[in-house]
């Protein structure tokens, strides 16, 4: 291995500029002439329209124009579309009602989008909002998922009848029914997956811009797949043709999924560009994005899990309603449905598994992926039943996971929910994990605390995931609207420095290193002399963009092909000036030979003949520039186990996360640092869900009532504690590299880890997240210490 | 409009500005130094930490005209003759940043409470950067670039 290679820890690339503040992010773009845009927003949770009046605002200083929901009707721009047609039970598509950007006679939650106001200054357009007096006939709305599922819930969207976007099931009912039939023990569960707001700290923005000369737009735009927000608006939304925009997704401040939408905002300031005839500019406060970023989770589910005498999983059952809030964002249908339900059988052989998820319109911002998306979701309720079930049967927590694993020779592993695992070793990653945090010793570590009057708890969970999405013909067969490959192209320059186009894109992943490394590694070009492009839909191919960890498993993968394409054009070149035949030219660490002599030439002078071919290959085409789409084999699967273990201060319901283990298999690793990195990140956010996160809006009025930072716990520095992560290893089967994708793990396997240590540390069987102080002094008074006290 | 003056970066600077114009928007706006960044606007989140007079602010706190006179040290000030000052190689170094929109903040906070705390336990360093926050590094990666920074600027 090489210091900059596959496998090593390359310090960043992209870091110099974002740590000398020479970033661009879409804020810090200006364009000449521009204009500012400032969103007028429902305060009410759901409303019809009855006038607006915006007489006051056109007039005011600096005004430029004012658009309502009756402009852009009138001007024939589409509604915001959902990207993927979810069939129910009865064979009927989901329910997808309109999504105006701007509202046209009703607003359906506390932040929808009323009127633009464009005006010289950001300060300008936003003091002519206030001027703009709107009628509002306010209706009662209605804000729980449970509330909404109800008959007689008042109805978010006259066109869907009781609120129920989708009925959906999947597994095998009277098989899960004959399995409960046999079953010696039941362990039932309520619970909810608490909602989340994204956070990304860059907040959302855009220009854009119409060129009159040659009739076409640009969109800078927060944005996380610059290509497929092209397609939407150009196709299904706008009107215009693909050749007739251009999406920049420059550098981007964190996604999470929440950047991967089509959004009313760009919508808006890309047809009123043309209008006003000027650039337009739109940065959200931070105020915009917790009520009209797309939130994630808000599942309420019951859970079933049938066991026999020995502890193994006979059957499972799960009934889940998840909140799809006001209108169907890009992706929403997808996140509770195959990307969370497929994802129940976790790493266990239970033969039969029965799920059934009813999606629920209310009237909140619209829900979509959050980092994990579904995964989280089907891994909590999993993960904290199968805790239950230990606690219930008094099997040991880690025994009764190891009875249940599928075993390491029975990959490909067909799952009675779709799903066919690729690879994995569950109790490496158990053991490995149970070894660093000492799980042994754990009982004389809980004696210990319980002198200094702590409450320790431990907390496993052994989760998989689904990554790398994903094989374009099985999301197709599933209702997806896109294919789900992944384009790469490796442009050697004449001189041997090489430019790689990927169609993913990095808000903070690192791609500028990693795909290099690649390169680097395969083609023996130094790494100083590779430079990544993405994000600008006139710059690189078609591509899909990155969420779901799948950037390194589908876009590294594209980029390896295109790399054996060089190398299979290269040979032809150094056969020629090799003066060989093509069969015995042989490729390595950047230098073509002839077998079985000294005679080679570089990668660097193949590459100039190339682009200089005055001796060069009859018949072959000059230049070294190849492009590769790939699309996926199946899904990748990473696995693991993390182990949380928390100490609570029972006086203050205060829980301090004191340990954290995380082992996670994700197959060959190209960037240790970066893995690590994601890692962290991920279980920084699954501790925040677990402990701190929860958005909460007024049951009765709708009102977000986390709706700053200073209202949603974000998680701090000192709310975290440093993490041991460690990695096994059993490769990908499927793709060139052998990865999994690494980017979601970490927040999919920490609620329940955290939640199953509180509810340990406590000796309680579930408390709801998070598991907020209050709630944990609470369960702490009448828990078991008080009892013993007493 | 009053006119303010200010030393930004080792450079004089004066504009007309509107009274309310933060001193955040006027880094922005008015000098082009966008390395600052705004990501609330409860003075949360620390993403537009500068130094004034050597102490790090939040300058998104404070109106420009306040800051009438004083010495600004911004991101893009910090590295001197293109060679990065030791907080930001620790955090190249020790991979403290991800997508890099909290980073200039968080190195200008972190080399604060550096000088205040020259040899700083996790503890502190946790509790000093609580004013910061990023959400994609779970500050492990943080807190180890802190600690190292610390001990080169120890020297």
């Amino acid at each position: 291995m090489s210091d900059t290679g596959i496998g090593a820890a390359v310090r960043r690339k992209e870091d110099f500029r974002f740590l000398t503040g020479k970033g661009h992010y879409t804020d810090d773009i200006n364009r000449p002439g521009q204009a500012y845009a400032y969103f007028l927003r429902s305060p009410h949770a759901f409303a019809r329209i009855r006038k607006i009046d915006t007489a006051a605002a056109k007039a005011a200083p600096g005004v430029i124009a004012v658009y309502t929901g009756a402009d852009t009707n009138a001007a024939k721009v589409g509604s915001l579309p959902c990207g993927w047609v979810v069939t129910g039970k009865s064979g009927e598509p989901h329910k997808a009602p309109a999504h105006p950007p701007l509202a046209v006679d009703t607003v359906r939650y506390v932040g929808d989008h009323v009127a633009v106001v464009i005006a010289e200054s950001r300060a300008q357009a936003k003091d002519a909002a206030e001027k703009i007096a709107v009628d509002y006939d306010v209706l009662k709305p209605v804000i729980s998922v449970t509330d909404a599922a109800k008959p007689g819930a008042p109805q978010v969207h006259a066109d869907v009848p009781g609120n129920i976007c989708y009925d959906w099931e999947i597994g095998d009912k009277a098989a899960t029914d004959a399995a409960f039939a046999k079953a010696t023990h039941v362990t039932k569960l309520d619970l909810v997956n608490n909602r989340l707001i994204p956070n990304a700290m860059e907040p959302r923005a855009a220009i854009c811009e119409y060129d009159s000369g040659v009739d076409s737009y640009t969109c800078f735009v927060t944005n996380q797949n610059p290509h497929v927000l092209k397609l939407i608006l150009c196709a299904f939304v706008l009107g215009l043709s693909e050749s007739k925009l251009r999406v920049v997704a420059p550098d981007v401040g964190g996604g999470f999924g929440s950047k991967i939408y089509c959004y009313a905002e760009e919508t808006v300031l890309l047809w009123a560009s043309k209008h006003v005839g000027r650039p337009i500019k739109w940065a959200a406060e931070r105020s915009e994005s917790f009520l009209s970023d797309a939130h994630g989770r808000d599942h309420v589910t019951h859970a079933e899990l049938a066991l026999d005498k020995d502890g193994k999983f006979l059957g499972f059952r799960v009934a889940t309603l998840a909140n799809v809030g006001s209108y169907l964002s890009t992706f929403a249908t997808a996140v509770p449905s195959y990307l969370y339900a497929t994802l129940l059988a976790g790493q266990y052989t239970t033969p039969a598994i029965h799920a059934e998820v009813k999606t629920v319109f209310t009237n909140t911002a619209p829900v979509d992926a959050y980092r994990g998306a579904g995964r989280p979701e089907a891994t909590y309720v999993l993960e904290r039943i199968v805790e239950v079930a230990a606690r219930e049967t008094g099997i040991d927590r880690a025994e009764i996971r190891r009875r249940n694993f599928v075993p390491p020779d029975a990959f490909p592993y067909q799952t009675p929910v779709a799903l066919a695992y690729d690879s994995g070793n569950y109790a490496a990653a158990l053991d490995l994990a149970l070894k660093h945090a000492d799980y042994k010793g754990f009982a004389a570590r809980k004696v210990e605390a319980e002198k200094r009057g702590r409450l320790r708890g431990i907390g496993l969970s052994c989760y998989i995931e689904a990554c790398g999405i994903a094989p374009s013909a099985v999301v197709g067969a599933l209702g997806a609207g896109v294919g789900l490959w992944e384009s790469g192209q490796v442009r050697f320059n004449p001189t041997g420095s090489v430019t790689i186009h990927t169609g993913a894109h990095s808000h903070g992943q690192g791609h500028e290193t990693t795909f290099a490394q690649l390169v680097s590694d395969t083609l023996g070009v130094p790494i100083e002399n590779i430079e990544v492009v993405h994000g600008d839909t006139d710059k690189v191919p078609f591509g899909m963009g990155t969420y779901g960890s799948r950037s390194l498993a589908v876009g590294g993968s594209a980029i390896m092909r295109a790399c054996d394409k060089i190398i299979t054009k290269g040979k032809k070149i150094a056969a020629h000036l090799m003066e060989a035949a093509v069969e015995d030219v042989e490729f390595s660490k950047g230098v073509f030979k002839v077998s079985g002599t000294d005679k080679n030439v570089s990668m660097q002078q193949v590459a100039f003949t190339a682009y200089v071919p005055h001796n060069y290959p009859e018949g072959l085409e000059p230049g070294l520039d190849e492009t590769a789409f790939y699309d996926p084999l199946n899904f990748t699967f990473p696995a693991g186990t993390h182990v949380a273990q928390a100490e609570i201060d029972p006086q203050t319901g205060v829980t301090e996360v004191v340990n954290w283990v995380a082992v996670d298999d994700f197959g060959n690793v190209i960037n240790p640092l970066i893995v690590e990195g994601q890692v962290h990140g991920g279980i920084a956010q699954g501790i925040g869900q677990a402990l701190l996160e929860g958005c909460v809006y007024d049951p009765e009025s709708g009102q977000l009532l986390t709706g700053s930072f200073m209202d949603y716990c974000m998680p701090r520095a000192d709310d975290l504690p440093s993490f041991k992560v460690d990695t096994t290893k059993t490769p990908c089967p499927h793709n060139p590299l052998g990865v999994k994708g690494c980017g979601e793990a970490g927040a999919i396997a920490a609620p329940p880890a955290l939640i199953n240590a509180v509810t340990d540390a406590l000796g309680i069987m579930h408390m709801e997240m998070p598991a907020t102080r209050e709630k944990v002094w609470r369960a702490a008074r009448s828990g078991p210490l008080k009892r013993a006290a007493e | 409009m009053p006119t303010v003056s200010m030393t930004v970066n080792g450079k004089s600077v004066s504009r007309d500005i509107e009274d309310r114009t933060l001193l955040v928007e006027f880094l922005r706006d008015h000098l082009g130094l966008t390395g600052t960044h705004v990501g609330c606007d409860t003075s949360q989140c620390g993403a537009c930490v500068v130094h004034i007079d050597g102490k790090s602010v939040k300058s998104c706190t404070m109106l420009a005209v306040q800051a009438e006179g004083v010495t600004v040290t911004t991101i893009e000030g910090l590295a001197t003759d293109g060679k990065l000052h030791p907080m930001q190689e620790a955090f190249r170094e020790h991979h403290g940043l991800q997508c890099g929109f909290c980073t200039p903040g968080m190195v200008m906070s972190a080399v604060d409470l550096v000088k205040r705390h020259p040899n700083p336990s996790e503890e502190t360093i946790r509790h000093g950067l609580e004013g910061n926050i990023c959400r994609c590094t779970g500050y492990h990666n943080i807190v180890r670039a802190v600690q190292a920074a610390a001990t080169n600027m120890r020297g």
